[in-house]
């Protein structure tokens, strides 16, 4: 683990993602006090816990596997944190029972553990972290046992408690879909290291570097040089919501690719202002078109020059299909690299045959640019 | 020092309970199991002055008289160990593997060996092959049948201790993958040649275990070669004979590191050499189950098999059962309470006391027990290796070896404990720790660690969290060290003999003595009421372990069976 700062705010739920063993349940871990940072702090509240025990911490966690008690009955469970405490009879009732009726349990309280469903142990689990108040609630991969429709519903019924109880959380997890439902904010962590920090959007649309536009969801990378500002010539006002985002305001730049030039309108705050770059492309932002149907090859380099986006920017070769129902995917062979390209409600269009010669349309108001060398970004 | 270390001290230290545990079990370690090894390593390599000297273990070494026991003791050993394992893998095999009938039956009767007093087979033996045996006079009508020897020890020994084989090989065979026989089957090879190929192979680990855990109990036996050995002497009886018959307590001393040597060494062989190379699937999931052979070719033969055994086991029992009843075995078979009597006036006081020391030492032993794996197995401090090493040393060390070294360390000052009710109570709990261990710490691995870890984030201590979740959790591994701790206390023999007083006589000692006296019948009916006390405690134990999970909560209704 090395150089780990993170600043979560109250009530806010902080959600770190990372491929395994990129030390995300470890800072998980530490934070509970299972674990002992060499160096460092962590404050909770303004107060230094790194040397508290983690049961005087004023946490409480839910575990992957939920570690429910298996010999106490479900009103024991949740119970249990409060006998602990040591609490008034009549306070650990009214609070268990209180805590058992928001996550429907009350007609099951007597059963055990065992007797119930996954998702019914997962809000026990839930009941029993929540009903002790905790200052901080942290979660390590609580959905990655149920099927994946309960994990859904789940997603969406955990966020809401914890936006209505407004407790300040932490979350850890490797699926990013579930990290981009329930997150305030995404830390992204590989190799000990955070990669990034942002809400689920800033992520998603401004990636800071290779692996975290990578990581979330997945990307075209296509080499390309960048020749220099191209500010004055596009109007940046045409899209409000954008602005957001702080990075939105970027200058456009313009690019050189396959010989050709074009224009990218929100590059990043990683752009680089000149020289070598990779531009990132989500599949979605790519749309293709059979050959012919487009405008004649003539045209294309006046209609670049313009900066209009609805001409195909480079030439491929369908090498794959894949039909999906909701999407269709194609992978495409270019001069430049490789592409995946997902074509929404495909039935509604015109689905192209593996072997086909394709234009590909880019909508580089989406696209953005990354330093070619990423080792370069993180020094 | 690595910086693991460094915190898992400063976390030690901020728990003063841990701390207080860690401390006071290596404190017991020290004291109860190391020490007096020590000493009789130390006065075997002394001579009467105190200074150093090898003139004792060269005169031990070099002379035929000592050089007969231990040869003696190994053939016996190895002996023992191939025909019970060869037993008890039949056994294991008939019971996992197929579907022959009465298997709870079967599997009530290899237990019986295990908790009964020592003795009982002995006595049997003599009842039925000795001069005025059933068999050898009545039925073979044979006048000088000498049924001391080698023969009838490895007879009774082979019973005693075909169990541990049996339990040994059952874990091994019921836990192999199914999948990878299923395998072999799927690829066309015959049920035979899948047991030679596969089956067998696979069961190696499990049989080497179980020979030398045979081996260790049937060099440590000292009940058996005592009452019904013979001329054929072993190191064990030896050594006891040695000390108190001759009073040459070095040459006893010597004796015992002659015994202990070979039992360490194949208990670091089976623990650390054959744990590495098992082939059991350790993954806590319940393995789905198997299709048992129904093949009659197979199953009878097996079950013919079992049954001959279930009878032989049935017969030696049974043959002390009425042996207590009868007034001159042999001679008069007519009926009689006279021994009984006996038992409840004379042998009334060390019957008192074997109970009452059980009883104290039973709930020390199994706590101790689960609280040694509780902290080998979930916490981190320094020494922990060495913590479950030793505790687990005292598997290994014959009871001779131990009554020998706490004659030693414990009988000068600063402690002067022999022939008290507290050194025999030590005895009794570090003896019998092995086996609350061992369960326990195989329990907990399967236990997901983030169940504790849930306990102590909801503010709860690490004793809190101990136990009322820990130990509950542990409900049946604690049982089975309990009861294993009562049983062993009360049929304990070789470490006691060393360490009983008059104030503190033992019932195991006192049928010793009814045999050294020949009063065969009276040592029946003593051990026919050890088999009642011990029974009735097994089943006070389980009513007491099952209060123990459910207590003091408010809305737990009903039992936590499926923990």
């Amino acid at each position: 683990m090395n150089d780990v700062n993170l600043e979560i705010q109250a009530g806010e739920l902080v959600t770190i993602l990372g491929p395994s063993g990129c030390g995300k349940t470890t800072t998980l871990r530490m934070i509970a006090g299972f674990e002992y940072p060499t160096s460092g702090s962590i404050l909770i509240g303004g107060r230094d816990v790194a040397m508290i025990p983690p049961n005087k911490r004023g946490l409480s966690m839910v575990f992957q596997s939920y570690a429910l008690f298996p010999h106490l009955s479900i009103y024991e469970n949740v119970a249990y944190g409060l006998r602990v405490q040591r609490l008034p009879a009549q306070e650990i009732r009214e609070r268990t029972e209180r805590a058992l009726e928001l996550m429907q349990l009350t007609s099951m309280a007597r059963r055990f553990p065992s007797q119930v469903s996954g998702g019914q142990q997962q809000r026990i689990a839930l009941a029993r972290a929540i009903v002790i108040e905790p200052s901080v609630l942290l979660f390590d991969e609580p959905l990655s046992n149920l099927d994946a429709k309960l994990r859904e519903y789940m997603r969406d019924e955990l966020r809401k408690l914890q936006k209505r109880l407004g407790i300040t959380s932490l979350y850890v997890t490797h699926d990013q879909s579930e990290a981009m439902a329930i997150s305030d904010r995404i830390v992204i962590m590989k190799d000990g290291c955070i990669q990034q920090v942002g809400t689920p959007r800033e992520i998603y649309a401004y990636p800071h570097s290779k692996f975290v536009a990578d990581f979330m969801g997945k990307a075209n990378f296509i080499n390309v040089n960048v020749l220099g500002m191209a500010g004055e010539a596009i109007g940046l006002g045409s899209r409000e919501s954008a602005g957001e985002i702080a990075e939105a305001a970027e200058l456009a730049v313009r690019i050189e690719m396959g010989g050709r030039q074009f224009i990218v309108p929100r590059p990043g705050a990683v752009a680089p202002k000149t020289g070598k770059a990779l531009l990132v492309v989500r599949p979605e932002a790519l749309k293709l078109v059979p050959l012919g149907e487009s405008a004649g090859e003539t045209n294309l380099s006046a209609e670049i020059a313009r900066g209009s986006s609805g001409i195909p920017a480079l030439k491929g070769r369908i090498d794959r299909f894949t039909y999906f129902g909701n999407i269709a995917r194609y992978e495409v062979s270019t001069e430049n690299a490789p592409l995946l390209i997902e074509s929404y409600n495909p039935d509604a269009s015109q689905i192209l045959e593996e072997g086909a010669s394709v234009g590909i349309i880019i909508d580089f108001e989406s696209a953005r640019l990354l330093p070619a060398d990423e080792r370069e970004l993180r020094a | 020092m690595s910086e693991k270390t460094r915190f898992s001290i400063a976390h030690l230290v901020r728990d003063p309970v841990l701390l207080f545990l860690v401390l006071l079990v290596f404190t017991g370690l020290i004291l109860f199991i190391l020490f007096p090894l020590y000493k009789i390593f130390v006065y075997s390599i002394t001579n009467n002055e105190g200074r150093l000297s090898f003139r004792a273990a060269i005169d031990i070494f070099t002379s035929k008289a000592y050089a007969r026991p231990l040869g003696n003791s190994m053939l016996l050993g190895i002996t023992t160990g191939v025909l019970a394992t060869l037993i008890g893998y039949i056994f294991a095999y008939a019971l996992t593997r197929t579907d022959i009938p009465l298997k709870g039956f079967f599997r009530t009767i290899a237990t019986i060996p295990i908790i009964s007093p020592p003795f009982i087979l002995s006595l049997s033996m003599i009842f039925l092959f000795g001069r005025n045996g059933l068999i050898t006079r009545k039925l073979l009508g044979i006048e000088d049948a000498n049924v001391y020897g080698m023969h009838s020890l490895v007879v009774v020994q082979t019973i005693s201790f075909f169990p541990i084989a049996y339990l040994t090989l059952t874990g091994t065979l019921s836990k192999l993958n199914p999948a990878v026989e299923d395998a072999a089957l799927n690829l066309g090879a015959s049920k035979a040649r899948i047991f030679r190929t596969v089956t067998l192979p696979l069961s190696v680990p499990g049989i080497l275990s179980s020979l030398l855990l045979v081996f260790i109990q049937s060099m440590e036996d000292f009940s058996n070669p005592a009452v019904i050995s013979g001329s054929f002497s072993t190191l064990s009886v030896e050594a006891y004979r040695t000390i108190t018959g001759m009073y040459d307590m070095r040459g006893g001393s010597l004796m015992a590191l002659m015994l202990l040597a070979p039992t360490l060494l194949a208990f670091v062989l089976q623990k650390y050499w054959l744990a590495g190379k098992s082939f059991v699937t350790v993954t806590g999931k319940p393995t789905t189950a198997r299709a048992q052979s129904r093949d009659p070719k197979l199953i009878w033969p097996l079950f013919a098999f079992c049954m001959l055994v279930a009878t032989i086991i049935i017969l030696f029992y049974g043959t002390v059962l009425v042996g207590a009843f009868v007034k001159i075995w042999g001679i008069n078979f007519s009926f009689t309470w006279n021994h009984f009597k006996y038992v409840m006036t004379l042998g009334w006081q060390p019957l008192r006391n074997s109970v009452i020391l059980a009883l104290a030492s039973t709930p020390i032993a199994g706590l101790l027990g689960m609280i040694i794996a509780f902290l080998v197995v979930r916490k981190e401090f320094p020494g922990k290796r060495a913590m479950e090493f030793v505790s687990m040393l005292t598997f290994a060390v014959p009871g001779t070896v131990v009554g020998i070294g706490y004659i030693l360390a414990f009988n000068d000052k600063p402690f002067m404990w022999t022939g008290s009710a507290f050194l025999l109570i030590m005895a009794f709990t570090f003896r019998n720790m092995p086996v609350g261990i061992e369960s326990g710490t195989s329990t907990l691995i399967q236990i997901d660690r983030s169940i504790e870890e849930a306990s102590t984030i909801l503010g709860a201590t690490g004793a809190v969290t101990f136990r009322r979740i820990s130990l509950p959790m542990l409900k049946q591994a604690f049982f089975s060290g309990l009861v294993y701790s009562f049983v062993r206390a009360m049929t304990a023999v070789s470490a006691v003999i060393f360490l009983i007083s008059p104030r503190w006589n033992l019932a195991t000692i006192s049928i010793f003595s009814l045999f050294e006296a020949s009063k065969y019948s009276d040592a029946a009916a003593y051990i026919v009421v050890m088999i009642v006390i011990i029974v009735v405690a097994i089943g006070g134990l389980n009513l007491v372990v099952g209060l123990l999970g459910n207590s003091g909560t408010v809305a737990s209704g009903g039992n936590s069976e499926r923990t």
